[in-house]
């Protein structure tokens, strides 16, 4: 039986991790995910869970000591922020290639510089090649899900990688909203326990974790890692079956949203979702057909799927939060466009970087770009494939 | 969404505007809405112009920007009536609701020929009465909750009752005051 709430995403999240009870937590604040650790430093302090708070002196540290707590057989859990997740750059592939399905909060921000504290997402884009599972949520609700499902997917034995689940910072990390949580007891039950194979305070197996990898191996433990990110795929979408049983709320690699019988659609991810299913909503009223993917598995990426959901379309624009700066389109862009060309299907297709800083993405702009779509849809020109979305004219 | 509320509050910081956006959400969620309720986040010092905003409606709420056509404006601070565009795309059928003492004349100056509803309410006397200081949110989220009628005065000040409660639990004496200043803004918001 689930209950009604209203909750902040940064709420919606530490309430999964309190429901969660890991073992180890640890964290160093950082806007906007800081009230994550905090009001899980509360419920540690209220004695809710019996988890052990780790107060580090930095970011590096806290995926230090993540790691450092997973490798020894606990369950952690740490959760942070752009620069945030820069500074832990070296321990994130650390993590993932030494198979520690540790989870994490990414409550997306811009990467300084100059100094910026709001929404996009550069920092989720600097580590889409470290390994890591990445899911992405539209909402506090999404969040509170995919945070619930984490856990499953990151432990199974075909897959031992770490997750990370994204959300817009401020957007829905400090915007309170309607949600459904579920009980404490039916999340213990379905996340489970951890039941590492092997762990380092295991005396009856005495092993080394993070030697030294030459040439002579190194290559095929990459290989492992890249295999562990295709399993990913069937454990994430068996998670989501078993999820979809017990709370009635489906979740797929992405979202179709009145996508089957489109003309054209925007492929988007995380908060911009919503407004573009409210424009969608409109535009199919005035008999436009307009149509939605919203990508909640970034990585591994669903490269044929993706291919197949677009392949109808006459114009497909995607929006990326980020800007690669390599003149030639975000990552998102890459990716669809890289999935269609692999998979022999052709749609003409754009590109929006948008969003950037914080700037406030609205209906208008939305609607824009599926004005631009018509446009191609009737002439079938793409010119310019690389463009803005709500940036000021003549200030570039 | 044809039911959908969207509301724009403007302040200073440390008014208690995005508190009183927040309790606006919570007392609507009370009655069985969806809500939202988010302040937009900038370089937040005391004193400075802040705006927060509420959507609220029957269905559920997917858009996720500010919010740019209000069907209501709160003005928490009526200094800010001079350098702020507070009615910027409020809507004319909608309605502005400021805490001011001046005359109609002078709002109607100021707000440059707004078209829509003008409700004022003095929320310094009244939370001066009811409190013994200066905390205009309480008021204005009473004034505001009246105007639109989102609910009735018994769920606002039964549900209010019920949210002082957790939120003063340490300071129990001035929850009193507040569901006071409830009661005295619900009365005393007026159209001009």
């Amino acid at each position: 039986m689930s209950i009604r709430e209203r909750l902040s995403g940064n709420e919606a999240t530490a309430v999964a991790m309190k429901q969660i009870n890991p073992d180890v937590v640890a964290a160093f604040p950082i806007t906007p995910s800081t009230e994550i650790p905090q009001y899980f430093s509360t419920f540690v302090a209220n004695g809710e869970v019996d988890t052990e708070f780790v107060a580090v002196e930095s970011e590096h540290s806290a995926m230090s000591a993540t790691i450092g707590a997973e490798a020894a057989g606990a369950r952690a859990m740490t959760a942070t922020s752009a620069n945030g997740l820069s500074l832990m750059w070296e321990m994130i592939y650390i993590a993932s290639s030494l198979r520690l399905p540790i989870v994490m909060a990414l409550v997306n921000r811009a990467v300084s510089g100059p100094l910026n504290i709001h929404n996009d997402h550069s920092d989720a884009m600097g580590v889409r090649d470290a390994g890591w599972i990445m899911l992405f949520s539209e909402n506090n609700q999404e969040a509170y899900d995919n945070m619930l499902m984490a856990h499953r997917i990151a432990e199974h034995k075909d897959v031992l990688l770490p997750v990370m689940i994204c959300q817009d910072g401020f957007i829905t990390s400090h915007s309170i909203e309607n949600i459904q949580l579920e009980t404490d007891e039916e999340v213990k039950k379905f996340v489970g326990q951890y039941k590492p194979e092997h762990y380092l305070l295991n005396d009856k197996e005495p092993i080394a974790i993070g030697p030294l990898d030459l040439q002579a191996y190194l290559f095929e433990h990459k290989a492992q890692q890249a295999e562990a990110m295709r399993n990913a795929k069937k454990v994430i979408k068996e998670v989501a079956e078993d999820f979809e049983k017990w709370t009635g709320r489906k979740y797929e690699f992405f979202e179709k949203y009145k996508l089957d019988d489109a003309e054209m659609a925007i492929v988007c991810m995380n908060s911009t979702a919503g407004t573009t299913k409210a424009v969608v909503d409109k535009l199919r009223e005035q008999g436009v057909k307009a149509g939605l993917l919203k990508i909640r598995m970034f990585r591994p990426f669903p490269v044929e799927e993706v291919a197949e959901a677009l392949s109808h379309l006459k114009a497909v624009a995607v929006l990326d939060k980020a800007d690669s700066l390599n003149g030639a389109g975000g990552a998102l862009f890459e990716d669809v466009t890289s999935a269609m060309y692999v998979n022999n299907k052709f749609v003409p297709m754009v590109n929006y970087v948008y969003g950037i800083g914080g700037r406030d993405t609205t209906e208008m702009q939305i609607e824009s770009v599926y004005s631009d779509l018509a446009k191609i849809v009737e002439t079938g020109k793409v010119d310019n494939p690389y463009r803005y979305l709500g940036l000021r004219k003549g200030e570039n | 969404m044809s039911n959908l509320i969207e509301i724009r509050w403007h302040g200073r910081g440390g008014q208690g505007a995005k508190t009183a956006s927040l309790l606006l959400a919570d007392a609507a969620f009370n009655t069985g809405k969806y809500i939202q309720g988010f302040p937009e986040y900038g370089p937040e010092r005391m004193g400075a112009p802040i705006t927060a905003y509420n959507r609220i409606s029957d269905e559920p709420i997917t858009i996720h920007s500010n919010i740019y056509e209000p069907d209501y404006v709160v003005v928490v601070d009526d200094t800010l009536l001079a350098s702020v565009p507070v009615t910027a795309g409020l809507k004319k059928e909608g309605a502005i609701v400021i805490n001011t003492t001046k005359s109609p004349e002078k709002l109607k100056e100021l707000l440059k020929g707004y078209e829509g509803a003008i409700y004022t309410i003095d929320a310094r006397k009244i939370s001066e009465e009811a409190l013994g200081r200066y905390f205009p949110n309480t008021p204005m989220l009473a004034a505001i909750v009246k105007v639109t009628g989102i609910m009735t005065d018994e769920e606002l000040l039964a549900d209010m009752k019920n949210s002082f409660k957790h939120k003063f639990a340490k300071k129990p004496e001035v929850i009193d005051g507040n569901m006071k200043a409830l009661e005295l803004a619900l009365k005393e918001v007026k159209k001009i």
